[in-house]
């Protein structure tokens, strides 16, 4: 980590590192009376060992290799690290909850272990820790490559995938201590959002530095996608965090948004988290890896470029659907619900995309599990987004709001497409990155997508049931015209499909174990291959024509 | 850069660009995806004449049907009123006794009743009313406050220990903490009151205490318990002479009783259901002892 940084390099690494022990030393003592204190502390620990990492190598001898040669995969290695080690987490957190929706004892009568402390530690797990990792990890794979050149920076990449680290390890651990704007998937407080504006704006720098370096004419479809998930998400991410802190020694603070504004705002937030954190960068990532495994060119450059507005421009406006019958207006709602079914084809564009792509290459799907991971996700990526465009259809949504529906449209989305994708890339990765033959086990990669695909459907299949039955229950009427169930009826209904969707989670969670394992043993036991082609920039001399 | 190559297997060329391997074909956008993205298209846009849809400065487009949602859902509030008004004036002015002669109208009652039972009691008392530790069980026939629905209406209405200025109160005392008794006598009177409804009890090792007992029990807890223990459905004392317990009728609960006192609590549901609601409780509730011996 330190032993590729020149010397000034390591002097700006020094500075960041101490100026966040700083901030850290300060948060701790102006919110010492508070729960923002514990976080100073956490914020000086996390920068305390970065610091006695730089220090501890701060006079070894300098690097010689010549940069201009070699990609930087440093932090794309330590990146895949971190999002794995964030997928057992976050996933074992998603079953614990799960559990205890079957089980309310699992939560042992303490504050912290409370379904409402561990349900955000599970989403914020698995979004921000497992998949957020991963898209910075394969953002900096997939610019390099696809643009011949270096990532444009040699301290801000680590500062960007340390910095997000330390941004989720805040969020997390404030759940734990209850501390929480209440804002679905926008949890985390003030001070951990001006963290994270920072840290996002320099990784924006950085992809735009690094493509304006590119020694390719064009910017390949998978850049878009990257950069148009890098910038919207920093535009979503400041817009619905506008917030005032109670004082400037405490954790909590209030949104300037009101009222029904302020839901309006969450759900443009939440949903367009939705596309532009699980769908733009994770498509992104199919671009890029799904070709490279099936060795097959894209289907088609003019259904990228459609499918690519589509998505931007309409996602946009979908997220009042998210609000259907509520005090938001009827005519933002119409408005919700239009642009979510205009957005159906798009989407489905980019999922056939990636299908017809693999014309010519069904045999690998057939023999290699790691491409039949990618085709997996594309099924499901279009699976989930007819699913999301019938259900913001006002009549339907009537029925599946507030219902298990919701939550298993979003894991048949989240666990079939983003993280099905992800596994997929990621063991297509692995071995390029670490220079090895292949993986240490074709058969463990075929035992954890038999795993996830069995996990997953379980999961949804139980959600459906027991989304629609709640559905009906709730909207049963005795011919008196009196509610024939009480809440607590639908629940008892509930009970057999809770203990079915903690069962698909742990399988969910036990193939990401073993790709865990297959990826450790990779690294570990796997010979470096001899003759992989060479996987280097374009040097100056062979610069192509235009 | 690469050239314009021709694909084997697709037979199209490609867009002549190359990026780490990776190329693209320059197949045209299908044309069934352009009718999919035309009639979705159109649909939007007759939904946007049809209801409301787009903002113009201070107002919106209302639609050709002039529907909003927030008319629509008053006037399904009315319909709904209206589908049950005609039972709901019926339990809510007819005499209780006339209301349960009519089998039609219990039938309603029960049904009705046993979804507000479930949203509002169940979390308690259980969804079958049969209660469970320190929530009293409704089915058993044996009351604290009464049985007949008007005594279950005003309970419901009123709450035990509430802040509702007709509150029913109930406060055993707590004799022991707050040193009214001393804690033989706790002792003794709990091992009379133990015995009553366990007479092999009262073996002659034990005979003793519980004829002490007895003494402490006469003067001090028959005001409200009655001479024969048989409760007061007046103050909410209950019998102690059944079978029924509240709080658990084992010797070391009835300690604890005596000892720490009991005040339970029951909300007072008068602001929070209609009057209909809690009259088809009062009788749901009625029933629900009736029903069970």
């Amino acid at each position: 980590m330190i032993a590729n940084l020149t010397s000034s390099e390591r002097q700006q690494a020094f500075v960041l590192a101490v100026g966040v022990v700083l901030a850290g030393g300060a948060m701790t003592i102006l919110g010492r009376s508070d729960t923002l204190g514990v976080h100073g502390a956490i914020v000086m620990l996390f920068a305390g060992v970065v610091l006695y990492l730089i220090m501890s190598s701060f006079y070894d001898p300098e690097p010689v290799e010549d940069r201009e040669s070699s990609y930087y995969d440093d932090p794309i290695k330590a990146g895949i690290v971190l999002s794995m080690a964030w997928a057992v987490f976050g996933m074992f957190m998603g079953v614990w909850v799960a559990a205890q929706l079957a089980w309310p004892d699992l939560a042992f009568d303490a504050a912290w272990s409370s379904f409402g402390r561990l349900r955000p530690t599970h989403t914020t797990g698995v979004i921000f820790g497992f998949g957020g990792n991963a898209l910075i990890a394969t953002s900096f794979h997939v610019v390099q490559r696809t643009s011949r050149a270096r990532l444009a920076g040699q301290v801000s990449p680590w500062f960007v995938l340390l910095g997000y680290n330390l941004f989720c390890v805040l969020a997390v651990s404030g759940y734990l201590l209850g501390v929480t704007q209440s804002k679905e998937y926008a949890e985390a407080e003030w001070y951990a959002d001006l963290w994270l504006v920072i840290v996002w704006v320099t990784y924006f720098v950085l992809y735009l530095r690094t493509i304006a370096r590119r020694k390719e004419p064009h910017i390949y479809v998978a850049n878009w996608y990257f950069m148009a998930f890098i910038l919207v998400v920093a535009i979503l991410h400041i817009v619905n965090n506008l917030a005032l802190p109670v004082s400037w020694g405490h954790a909590k603070s209030y949104t300037i948004w009101p009222g029904v504004q302020d839901a309006m705002v969450q759900w443009w937030y939440g949903h367009n988290a939705v596309a532009f954190f699980l769908t733009a960068g994770f498509l992104g990532m199919l671009y890029y890896y799904l070709p490279v495994r099936a060795q097959r060119p894209i289907f088609s450059y003019r259904l990228s470029i459609l499918s690519f507005w589509g998505i931007t421009f309409f996602y946009m406006w979908a997220g009042s659907h998210h609000l259907h019958y509520t005090a938001l207006p009827h005519w933002v709602q119409t408005l919700g619900m239009t642009f979510s079914v205009m957005l159906l084809v798009p989407s489905w564009a980019s999922a056939g995309n990636a299908l017809l792509t693999l014309n010519g290459a069904w045999h690998r799907v057939r023999d290699d599990a790691t491409l039949r991971f990618m085709m997996a996700a594309a099924v499901f990526y279009g699976l989930s987004t007819f699913e999301g465009s019938f259900m913001a259809i006002r009549p339907v949504n009537s029925l599946s709001h507030y219902t298990d529906w919701t939550v298993g449209h979003v894991h048949a989305g989240a666990l079939g497409w983003v993280a099905l994708i992800t596994f997929g890339s990621l063991y297509t990765l692995v071995p390029a990155l670490w220079k090895r033959e292949r993986m240490y086990s074709a058969a463990l990669i075929e035992v954890h997508f038999w795993l996830a695909i069995a996990g997953t459907l379980i999961y949804v299949f139980a959600m459906w049931n027991s989304g629609i039955i709640q559905g009906l229950m709730w909207r049963t009427y005795t011919e008196d015209g009196a509610l024939a169930y009480s809440f607590v009826d639908s629940l008892v209904a509930m009970y057999p499909y809770y203990i079915a969707r903690a069962f698909g989670g742990l399988l969910f969670l036990i193939g990401a174990i073993v790709g865990c394992y297959n990826i450790w043993m990779t690294v570990r036991a796997v010979p470096v291959a001899a003759a992989r082609a060479a996987d280097v920039p374009v040097t100056p001399v062979a610069v192509p024509g235009e | 850069m690469a050239e314009v190559e021709r694909d084997s297997v697709s037979g199209r060329e490609t867009t002549g660009h190359e990026w780490n391997g990776i190329k693209e074909l320059d197949t045209p956008v299908p044309r069934g995806v352009l009718m999919f993205l035309i009639v979705t298209h159109i649909w939007a846009i007759v939904w946007w004449f049809l209801v409301p849809a787009w903002p113009l400065g201070t107002t919106y487009t209302r639609g050709f049907l002039w529907t909003d949602q927030r008319t629509t859902v008053e006037a399904q509030v009315v319909e709904g009123q209206q589908e049950r008004a005609a039972w709901m004036a019926r339990i809510e002015t007819e005499p209780y006794n006339a209301i349960m002669a009519d089998e039609a109208l219990m039938q309603t009652v029960r049904h009705t009743g046993r979804q507000l039972f479930g949203d509002n009691c169940a979390a308690c008392h259980g969804r079958d009313g049969k209660g469970r530790a320190n929530y009293p069980d409704l089915t058993d026939g044996d009351w604290l406050w009464g049985g007949s629905p008007e005594l279950i209406e005003q309970t419901l209405r009123v709450g035990i220990n509430t802040a509702h200025p007709d509150s029913r109160i109930a406060q055993m005392p707590a004799f022991g903490r707050d040193q009214m008794l001393e804690r033989e006598q706790v002792r003794s009177v709990a091992a009379y009151v133990y015995s009553l409804t366990h007479p092999d009890y009262s073996t002659p090792q034990n005979i003793d205490r519980v004829n002490a007992g007895r003494e402490v029990f006469v003067t001090t807890c028959a005001t409200c318990h009655g001479e024969n223990a048989a409760g007061n459905l007046e103050v909410g004392a209950p019998n102690l002479t059944d079978a029924h317990w509240v709080y658990g009728g084992d010797l070391d609960t009835i300690i604890a009783s005596v000892h720490g006192g009991r005040q339970g609590h029951m909300p007072t549901w008068d602001e929070r259901l209609t009057k209909a609601e809690i009259r088809t409780l009062a009788l749901y509730v009625h029933d629900l002892g009736a029903q069970q011996p």
